[in-house]
């Protein structure tokens, strides 16, 4: 080994590089053992499977081994897995659009002054949203049993009969009222932030313009918050494609929800009932893949014309 | 950009490395530990108070020292139990397990063979026991612990006013189903539970079914046989007209049905007291156990809704010492004495009825042939074989029942049995069981 000095200069930056290194380490860190490594073993487990032989008793009667693409196409072609996509779809339809027009509404009335009751009104359109899914769905899985429920005792004696809200032509609103009832709150914080951050001034002279305030919320404060409302619609599909603590809660009070009611109580069968954890990663990272697809490709579509308006206003 | 980046993966990769030496060398918490020749074994059971029926073990044997540590139920502890014998380690030495899922545990290779110490106490269990638990074999991969023969609970208060009597057909049944709901269109007598996989199965090892057993080196599935059928069909007959409730059990719908007298009887277990005391209190003293309904009075059969077995995994390094233990735990007077009174153990030895089981449950106080009855039922359980995917056949028992009982079409039933089978048929195929037939 020849002890060839080097350059002071390159010395210093060769040690400088790896200063970045070093403060990046614990995120990096973070991130490779809670994110990158159980993606990666997710995908590992997708392309692999059980093999059993004879009776399958006994030790060495079952092998793991290479599957291929097998667990995909097991997973894609499960005839219950199509429909599991189409009813959350369907469940996105309702929940999305109601969910957001009802916080960017709160937020608008909020914004425009005319509650007199401002923070307690906030506060507590806030709240549910601090109510652990779980909990929600238990709290409402008693209001719908028709012989717990209150509800149905007033529309009793008010003499209406109350139609059974967990029959199997109501429970995709039974469900979605759960998710509106708690996700509304933290989209009207963020969009009613967005709308405090707007300087006052726009309004007061679009107000001496002569517009009405209406007008006002429709054409100068939604379009300026349009990029806050894109975020959480981002948000609010990607919590649709993950919907299952509300059905998965409420599965077990009626005779409408199957396990495989949305495509992440699939995987969850998959994996913890039937102990095929290959086939729920397989289903899993399709569930992914979908994901990124819609949020990105929705980002991709509308993004950019949302913050050029930002930027022309 | 891949100079730039290189470090970074470099960083990434040592991170990722890591992690899996850290989750892979963790040993430490390892069972069985031997110090001067005094063995300690760790035993999972869900059962209530089993610390109190173990503490009678210990005393006694100063050299074998148990500790319980309380699970919390029968699909808990097989999914906790798997992934520790996946994991290498981390397993307790013994394990309660539920009959239908030890094919399950066996084919995983979780519990051990312990025909050695234990083919001994054979004789003192009921032959549909000790079946579940050899799987029809000459292995043993546990000893029984409880069983669950199903009874038939009724309101006697409702059934006097109504002026019914107690069904002992199944025909019976049916119309005094009925009968009940015509009285009052309010009251059920019973409800068919598509919630409750263990409860069909249960009437259906009534009707003679067992829909799996072992031919030689294959398996075979006979859940649409026509044992099941028939009781697929007998139940959908009854949704259909309205007889029967379609809405499941164990929801705070039923209990309240309970309470309030609307759901007159219950097709329970041995083990109901206990349900009945927990989720309707204020009716004690207006139920009555009697013997399931038959489908042939002269030959009387009856089913289980659960029951367990106490195994021994594959990871204890003292398993002798475990079977021991669990031979006392299930055979031994004073052990099945503890076992009733502390843990609310209905057990499955046969010595039980004479010696443990002498006083009826608090909540049947006034029924002094309580166990009588259960021991009868016991006596009359049909053979039952459970294969080695029931987590799959039962999931899709509650999946297709429930559309089922949803629309209430007697034809559904039958078609949703056929689901059934052919979900349990195929997941088998898949896996490479071999299937005869």
């Amino acid at each position: 080994m020849t002890m060839t000095p080097f350059p002071s200069t390159t010395r210093r930056r060769g040690k400088r590089a790896g200063v970045p290194y070093s403060f990046l380490a614990p995120a990096l860190i973070l991130f490779a053992a809670f994110l990158a490594a159980p993606i990666g073993y997710a995908g590992y487990l997708s392309l692999r499977r059980i093999k059993v032989s004879g009776l399958g008793l006994g030790a060495g009667s079952r092998v793991e081994k290479w599957a291929g693409l097998s667990n995909y196409t097991r997973s894609l072609s499960d005839p219950e897995f199509l429909p599991s996509v189409q009813r959350v779809a369907l469940y996105g339809l309702i929940v999305v659009p109601v969910m957001l027009g009802l916080a960017l509404l709160m937020a608008l009335l909020l914004d425009a002054g005319r509650t007199r009751v401002g923070v307690f009104a906030r506060t507590s359109i806030f709240l549910p949203y601090a109510v652990p899914a779980v909990i929600a769905s238990l709290l409402w899985g008693f209001l719908y049993l028709p012989r717990i429920s209150p509800f149905v005792d007033v529309l009793q004696s008010l003499g209406v009969t109350s139609p059974d809200v967990l029959s199997s032509s109501w429970v995709l609103y039974a469900v979605a009222n759960i998710a509106i009832w708690g996700g509304t709150g933290f989209n009207m914080i963020v969009l009613y932030t967005a709308l405090r951050a707007i300087p006052s001034d726009l309004s007061e002279a679009a107000r001496i313009d002569g517009a009405s305030d209406r007008q006002i919320a429709l054409r100068i404060k939604v379009p300026i918050v349009l990029p806050s409302l894109v975020m959480t619609f981002v948000f609010s599909l990607i919590a649709t494609l993950q919907v299952f603590a509300e059905p998965m809660t409420l599965r077990p009070l009626t005779n409408t929800i199957s396990w495989t009611w949305s495509p992440l109580m699939k995987v969850y069968r998959d994996a913890f009932i039937r102990n095929d954890i290959y086939s729920a990663a397989a289903t899993s990272v399709v569930i992914a893949l979908a994901t990124f697809a819609l949020s990105f490709g929705f980002l991709k579509l509308i993004g950019a014309r949302a913050f050029n308006q930002e930027d022309a206003s | 950009m891949t100079r730039k980046f290189l470090p970074l993966a470099g960083v990434l990769a040592a991170a990722v490395l890591l992690v899996a030496t850290g989750c892979s060398s963790d040993d430490s918490t390892d069972t069985g530990t031997t110090t001067e020749g005094k063995v300690n074994l760790t035993y999972w059971s869900w059962a209530p108070n089993m610390d109190k029926v173990v503490a009678g073990w210990n005393a006694t044997h100063p050299d074998i020292q148990v500790t319980v540590n309380k699970q919390d139920g029968g699909d808990a502890a097989v999914t906790k139990l798997l992934t520790a014998i996946k994991a290498g380690s981390g397993a307790p030495d013994i394990m309660q397990a539920e009959y239908q899922k030890i094919p399950t545990l066996v084919s995983a290779n979780a519990i051990a063979d312990i025909a050695a110490q234990s083919a001994s106490v054979k004789a003192k269990f009921p032959d549909s026991a000790w079946n579940s638990v050899t799987l029809g074999s000459e292995a043993v991969y546990g000893v029984p612990q409880d069983s669950g023969p199903m009874m038939f609970f009724y309101r006697t208060d409702i059934f006097a006013k109504l002026g019914v009597t107690v069904p002992t057909t199944w025909d019976e049944y049916a119309a005094t189903a009925r009968k009940i709901h015509k009285a009052d269109p309010k009251k059920y007598l019973g409800t068919f539970s598509a919630a409750d996989p263990g409860w069909f199965s249960g009437l259906s090892q009534q009707a003679g079914a067992s829909w799996w057993g072992v031919q030689g080196d294959a398996w075979t599935v006979a859940i649409n046989d026509a044992a099941t059928q028939k009781v697929a069909a007998y139940w959908g007959g009854l949704v259909q007209v309205g007889a029967v409730s379609n809405t499941p059990m164990y929801t705070p719908d039923w209990n309240a049905a309970l309470n309030d007298g609307t759901q007159v009887g219950w097709l329970g277990a041995v083990w109901g007291p206990g349900v009945l005391e927990g989720n309707a209190a204020s009716t004690k003293g207006k139920w009555k156990a009697a013997p399931l309904p038959q489908w042939d009075p002269a030959k009387p059969a009856d089913g289980n809704w659960g029951g367990s077995a106490t195994s021994v995994t594959t990871q204890s390094k003292h398993k002798a010492q475990a079977a021991q233990f669990i031979n006392w735990l299930n055979t031994d007077p004073a052990a099945l004495k503890a076992l009733v009174t502390d843990a609310n153990v209905y057990p499955a030895s046969t010595d039980a009825t004479s010696t443990a089981l002498t006083s009826p449950p608090a909540f049947f106080a006034d029924q002094p042939d309580f166990y009588t009855i259960a021991a009868e039922a016991g006596k009359v359980t049909n053979p039952f074989t459970y294969g080695p995917n029931v987590n799959v056949a039962y999931s899709a028992y509650n999946d297709a029942f429930a559309k089922a009982a949803e629309s209430k079409q007697a034809s559904a039933f039958t078609a949703a049995l056929a689901t059934m089978q052919e979900t349990t048929t195929t997941d088998m195929k898949n896996s490479g069981f071999k299937i005869a037939g």
